[in-house]
């Protein structure tokens, strides 16, 4: 899928939009007998691998579910604390997937504000007046392009960096925003877009 | 994906007739629920405040047009792009003042008023198309600029044509957004 996710921004910089639509590539599934080889650790919300890496199990990556189920942070689906029923011999053999941990809708909230505050500081950066502000940002594994409306809304959209029509994805993205989140008269202006209509439009 | 850049998606047309006639009775119910004119055209107002923060984002995102640098630029792509877009009229544009602020859109041909023969007896100062006024404020702020809208010619009233005074007041300030967090 070479778009990645999109992120729509409002004026005062909260995140109102966001959908993830890549496969993670890196995941590990494997069965393990106690004693466990790999360190584990709790971090900010979340178990990861400290040390041990091996067999496509990576440092930094997280306990994504054990047995099948998910894990919810520290936490398994149950309820109980992961470390503590991986410390548990009566539970072994256990099957525990790991890959790299997903971001928290907060730290997505976080993140689109500081995008939101770096946009501006890029137009206040240009030695020519009246620049626009950041609209794209190039790394290696993928391309973010920003289209900012003239009513200040933003679209981000994080793409494969070889993926190429992305301004008018971003056109069709804002038609599909004024379409089914403003002409619904319920809907209050700069406020978090729930409608699945949307998701599915934007999955199209 | 072989798309041009500026890509006129279809319009979903519907009888002009509902369209003018719905129109018609919200301004009677509203002249049923308040007595005087004032209220009404307060409610018109504030209605078509509220359309028009949503509507300009359809707009914009439909027209493809770009930042305009002058209030005499806004005033035509109004008239021309947005009236033309909406309602199928064009009306003209002329500059009021020196200072180049106060515009106006002359319309001779107004769509809403195609049923009303004539205001009813005591309600001389109902402004009946108010909406468009709101709608033109309520689109105008959301790109950041504060404008009075008013009526002021109105051929219901007597006028030989309908005029519509937009004034531009100074521009609102953009950076008030980027602090609140």
């Amino acid at each position: 899928m070479a778009i990645f996710s999109v992120y729509v921004v409002n004026k005062a910089g909260g995140l109102i939009y966001q959908l993830d639509s890549y496969a993670p590539r890196a995941e590990a599934e494997k069965t393990f007998s106690y004693p466990l080889d790999l360190l584990l650790k709790l971090h900010d919300e979340r178990v990861l691998v400290a040390f041990g890496q091996r067999d496509g199990i990576r440092v930094g990556h997280a306990v994504l579910a054990i047995n099948g189920v998910d894990v919810n942070g520290k936490y398994t689906a149950d309820g109980k604390e992961v470390l503590e029923y991986l410390g548990n011999p009566a539970n072994y053999p256990v099957s525990i997937r790991f890959g790299r941990p997903r971001l928290t809708s907060n730290e997505k909230l976080m993140l689109a504000s500081m995008f939101h505050s770096l946009f501006a500081i890029g137009s206040q950066l240009s030695p020519e007046q009246g620049s626009s502000g950041i609209e794209m940002l190039e790394t290696d594994t993928f391309k973010l392009h920003c289209f900012q409306t003239l009513t200040g809304i933003k679209f981000v959209v994080l793409a494969d960096p070889r993926q190429a029509g992305i301004d008018s994805l971003l056109r069709k993205i804002y038609e599909i925003y004024s379409d089914f989140a403003l002409k619904n008269p319920f809907y209050s202006l700069e406020m978090p877009i729930s409608m699945k209509l949307k998701a599915e439009e934007a999955g199209a | 994906m072989s798309r041009p850049a500026h890509r006129r998606p279809e319009y979903h047309k519907i009888n002009k007739d509902l369209f003018v006639l719905t129109y018609g009775a919200l301004v009677a119910q509203l002249c049923k629920d308040y007595e005087k004119d004032e209220d009404v055209n307060k409610y018109l107002d504030t209605m078509g405040y509220g359309i028009g923060t949503r509507l300009v984002e359809d707009f914009l995102a439909r027209s493809c047009v770009g930042r305009c640098h002058s209030y005499s630029e806004i005033a035509d792509i109004i008239a021309q792009v947005a009236f033309k877009m909406y309602l199928g009229i064009t009306p003209t544009v002329t500059c009021n003042n020196a200072s180049r602020n106060e515009f106006s859109l002359i319309l001779d041909k107004n769509p809403l008023v195609e049923f009303v023969e004539e205001l009813p007896t005591g309600r001389s100062s109902l402004c009946y198309c108010n909406l468009l006024c709101g709608i033109i404020r309520g689109a105008l702020e959301m790109v950041h600029l504060a404008a009075d809208v008013t009526f002021l010619q109105d051929r219901l009233k007597g006028d030989s044509v309908t005029e519509i005074g937009i004034t531009f007041l100074k521009k609102l300030d953009e950076k008030k957004y980027r602090r609140k967090k």
